[in-house]
């Protein structure tokens, strides 16, 4: 962070497949401890710009820096461990393996719990030990997501509104500095989305996070974002202030139509 | 000129393994499962020609035979995958791929109750040698290849022209969406089969003619390789079946006239790893994209 | 707390069964009709392969079709050292086994990279005959290897069993030994980070990739534990054989790995022992039962059963009837006790309830059921 204050800084972003230009020149300026929000119709381009920035795809122009560094080229893995943890649209957890193992799988890469294969399969002490502060960790933040009973189900077994908070948990397991959570709210009924409202406040005040979310529901972005940026087709349409945005002429007219 | 020949006999290989290829794929690209029994179908063509033609070395034998065979293949796999695969539509892939193999074994077991393990000679018919401008082509190669591209032709014309052929397709984009469009895809998958199995009686009277020995695992190799050969083109690709067929075929009469030969399965499944690791969906396969 | 309990004597169950057997064969295996020892020396290879390729298939999710391939590199190179050591100073005893057990296991774990790394590209059907030719490859290279080297077409002369040094007793103790030391070895695993990153990427890759898991390290690391416990299946062997022939180990023996592994139920340690206990238990008994004439029905009997068993317990019209009169539910109701996995809430318990992605396990494993619907790998990639 030698330069600016921007925990991620994209330079002319863009991808293209065969000659769809599925997102171009984008330019996303967060700053630590921000909610930001990445709006847009569908087909906008914003999956394929989550997509982006945590390797899935390697972009065909610009580049971006993340915490002062220059990031894209790396593997998915590389750059979940560079700090960047995400949700997905489609809800993708570990369906066959238990609530607190989906969060010990995002665990394992931090430094507090190192144990190679040998002293696993000889069962040294470290095993036990970091199992043990693993599995203790892992019932904190379930415990913050209220999933500490379901923590032995199934995650397959979970209603769909705390398979979506399990994927938050698990995504704060891997200790990002940036959570991007795609369409968050997608499918909760209203209650269940002012709790997501909240539960994405508490991730940011107690876990001094960066926020970048993909989101359908308006009511959601103004009530919780800081800043926004509007795609459409794959071009950034408008930036900046949630209230100046969403009042932006072209805006409502990507939404609403002429 | 001794290149060119091996390239005809290539060719002929080739189409046969194609023939037995297009089951796989077109069973796969339908029902979405590896037929593990479709080699022991050839085994089964081919004792029925065994059967069928006796003792007598009439030339009308020869016919019945190769009638009796397609008839009894068509028969059996339609049964097969009546009684061991239907009841699994809908279960585990893997599961339907076990039971396959338990077919295979199935087969392999009544052959060898009825005919023993000992391997037997068939000789299906007295085919002349063909010299054209100093070159000596048998009149079984040329027949193989020449029945085996027309079939090719008359199956790619099939799955264009008629309606059956039309529903084939839709099934193997999306069988909800065909069932939804009126498409009865209990149907289609049973003509799929039989056409397979057609396809790999005919492939087996070929097999005999190149190679006439039968005993109850024969159609291992053959089934394997065109498996191989349905991999290489694209699983689920028609035309993929038939280049990788093609391809397989001229590999194996060429390195099998080199001092190589012994090793001509090693290089043929080797070329096969290679191509996959280049294009990990074979020569026709379809790129699948998996959405994020 | 009893709940605990219950789940560390669980845990521990397969050990103390596994000791009992050794200490019997220990106590009578000079008493036991020698057919009797040597049936069990074959199912202890047949659970070695098992319980390795249950890794790769059952928590990697990869279809493998290529098995015997590691455990016919392990028996020619296993067997080479052991024929050499046995010629030399160190004799045909213990050590020169242990030697060449390590020397096959670690030929056949390199053989393990090469194949694990088209794996990184590749999935599914295509991945799965890619190890079938690698298999087939391995086999036509022994095949025609010189004569000097590996006996080529007449197959490589090894130290049997009982002709000198390591008797049969010894040899079907050592091999439960081995046995005993790869179930620690892949339960050690699979109950740590290391097996809860292989089995995250069995259930969804791109959320593995995205959650920080290495995944080309992780399935190149389970291809290479794999394949070391089948080469080490396939040294047991050649003690088992005066020659090994490379005609063994084509894909008809991989195929038969790949059933016991399924048939016990994917992802189930304990179903794939079972499992290959009991099919090894019943060729070995059909050929013995079914003799003279009827000998040539082995195959057929065996085929049936299998068609039979892999649709009563997978096919989706006859659920509610397998719901009803499972072995588990049946054992349940002696027990007037309604099952649900959600009731039990103990940490220690849940490490063995990694359940199966393919349902068919009802038959023999010991393992929770989980609904069908959720199961299904197609719907997921949506």
């Amino acid at each position: 962070m030698a330069e600016n204050n921007y925990l991620l800084e994209t330079k002319d972003l863009g991808i293209s497949f065969g000659g769809l230009k599925a997102v171009q020149d984008l330019n996303l300026r967060i700053k630590k401890n921000e909610i930001y929000g990445l709006i847009g119709p569908n087909g906008a381009g914003k999956t394929t710009a989550f997509n982006i920035l945590t390797g899935v795809y390697q972009p065909t122009t610009g580049s971006y820096i993340f915490d002062g560094e220059e990031i894209h080229g790396l593997k998915q893995d590389a750059i979940n461990k560079k700090g960047i943890g995400r949700t997905f649209q489609n809800i993708r957890l570990f369906n066959n393996m238990s609530v607190v193992r989906n969060v010990m799988v995002g665990l394992a890469n931090l430094p507090e719990y190192k144990c190679n294969v040998f002293e696993s399969i000889f069962r040294l002490p470290r095993h036990f030990k970091v199992e043990k502060a693993m599995r203790a960790r892992a019932k904190e933040l379930l415990d913050i997501f209220g999933l500490l009973e379901e923590r032995n189900n199934l995650a397959c077994n979970l209603p769909y509104g705390k398979q979506r908070k399990l994927e938050i948990a698990r995504a704060l397991a891997t200790g990002p500095k940036l959570l991007l959570l795609d369409e968050p709210a997608a499918g909760m009924n209203p209650q269940e989305t002012a709790e997501l409202v909240e539960t994405i406040r508490f991730v940011r005040d107690h876990f001094d996070m960066t926020i970048l979310l993909i989101e359908h529901d308006m009511s959601l972005v103004s009530g919780i974002c800081d800043e926004v940026t509007v795609l459409n087709f794959g071009q950034t349409l408008a930036q900046g202030n949630v209230a100046d945005v969403l009042h932006d002429p072209a805006v409502v007219k990507a939404y609403l139509g002429d | 000129m001794n290149f060119l020949v091996t390239l005809i006999n290539g060719l002929s290989l080739g189409g046969v393994y194609a023939l037995i290829a297009l089951g796989y794929t077109m069973v796969y690209g339908i029902a979405k499962m590896l037929n593990f029994a479709h080699g022991d179908i050839i085994m089964v063509g081919g004792y029925t020609v065994l059967v069928a033609l006796g003792t007598s070395g009439k030339p009308i034998f020869t016919v019945i035979a190769c009638v009796a065979a397609i008839v009894v293949c068509c028969i059996l796999g339609v049964t097969i995958e009546k009684v061991a695969y239907k009841p699994l539509r809908g279960a585990s892939p893997l599961a339907v791929l076990i039971t396959a193999i338990g077919v295979s074994y199935f087969l392999e077991g009544l052959a060898q109750i009825f005919f023993g393990t000992n391997a037997k000679f068939v000789k299906i018919a007295e085919m002349g040698i063909l010299h054209i401008g100093g070159l000596s082509i048998g009149w079984d190669t040329v027949i193989t290849l020449l029945v085996s591209a027309a079939i090719m032709a008359a199956l790619t014309l099939f799955v264009k022209m008629t309606k059956t052929g039309r529903a084939m397709v839709a099934v193997s984009e999306d069988k909800a969406a065909a069932s939804l469009m009126g498409v009865n895809v209990n149907a289609i998958i049973t003509v799929t089969f039989a056409i397979g199995s057609i396809l790999a009686a005919v492939a087996s009277i070929f097999y005999l003619m190149r190679y006439p020995t039968l005993n109850n695992t024969m159609g291992a190799m053959p089934g394997i390789k065109a498996f191989t050969a349905a991999v290489i083109g694209g699983i689920g690709s028609i035309p993929g079946a038939m280049i990788g067929g093609i391809v397989l075929g001229i590999i194996e009469c060429v390195f099998n006239s080199t001092p190589l030969a012994p090793y001509t399965v090693a290089i043929e499944f080797a070329i096969l790893i290679v191509l996959l690791l280049v294009r990990p969906n074979g020569i026709l396969g379809k790129k699948r994209r998996e959405k994020v | 707390m009893s709940l605990k309990k219950n789940a560390f004597v669980k845990y521990y169950l397969i050990y103390v069964i596994f000791a009992a057997i050794i200490v019997f064969f220990v106590a009578l295996g000079g008493v036991l009709p020698r057919s009797f020892l040597s049936n069990s020396l074959q199912m202890a290879i047949a659970i070695l392969l098992s319980l390795s390729l249950s890794f790769v298939v059952g928590f990697l999710g990869e279809l493998s079709l290529g098995h015997a391939g590691f455990m016919c590199a392990g028996a020619y190179l296993g067997g080479k050292v052991a024929s050499i050591l046995a010629a030399g100073a160190l004799g045909n005893g213990i050590l020169t086994f242990i030697i060449s057990v390590l020397v096959g296991g670690i030929v056949a774990a390199v053989l393990g990279v090469v194949v694990g790394l088209p794996a990184l590209r590749l999935k599914g059907d295509y991945l799965a005959i890619v190890t079938l030719a690698f298999c087939e490859i391995v086999r036509v290279l022994f095949l025609n290897s010189p004569k000097e080297a590996f006996g080529g077409a007449f197959g490589l002369e090894t130290p049997k069993y009982g002709s000198s040094g390591i008797s049969l007793q010894m040899m079907l103790i050592l091999a439960l030994l081995l046995v005993v030391s790869a179930i620690a070895v892949f339960r050690n695993i699979i109950r740590s980070k290391h097996g809860r990153a292989v089995t995250a990427i069995r259930d969804n890759e791109i959320a593995a990739r995205a959650t920080g898991v290495d995944v080309t390290k992780y399935k190149l690391f389970a291809f290479v534990v794999s394949s070391f416990f089948a080469g080490i299946a396939g040294v047991v062997y050649s003690y088992t054989q005066s020659r090994v022939q490379s005609s063994t180990f084509d894909y008809n023996y991989s195929i038969d790995i790949l059933v016991m592994v399924v048939l016990g139920g994917m992802g189930s340690m304990n179903g794939s022992i079972i499992s290959a206990a009991i099919i090894t238990f019943l060729n070995l008994k059909l050929s013995t039962v079914l003799t003279g004439n009827l000998a040539v029905a082995k195959d057929l009997v065996y085929a049936l059963i299998l068609i039979l068993i892999v649709i009563f317990s997978n096919a989706p019209s006859l659920r509610s009837f397998r719901e009803k009169y499972n072995f588990r539910a049946i054992i349940e109701r002696l027990r007037k006790k309604e099952m649900d996995p959600a009731d039990i809430k103990n940490d220690a318990g849940s490490w063995d309830r990694i359940p199966t992605k393919i349902e068919m396990n009802e038959v023999l494993s010991t393992d929770f059921k989980v609904q069908e619907s959720t199961m299904n790998p197609d719907k997921e990639a949506k």
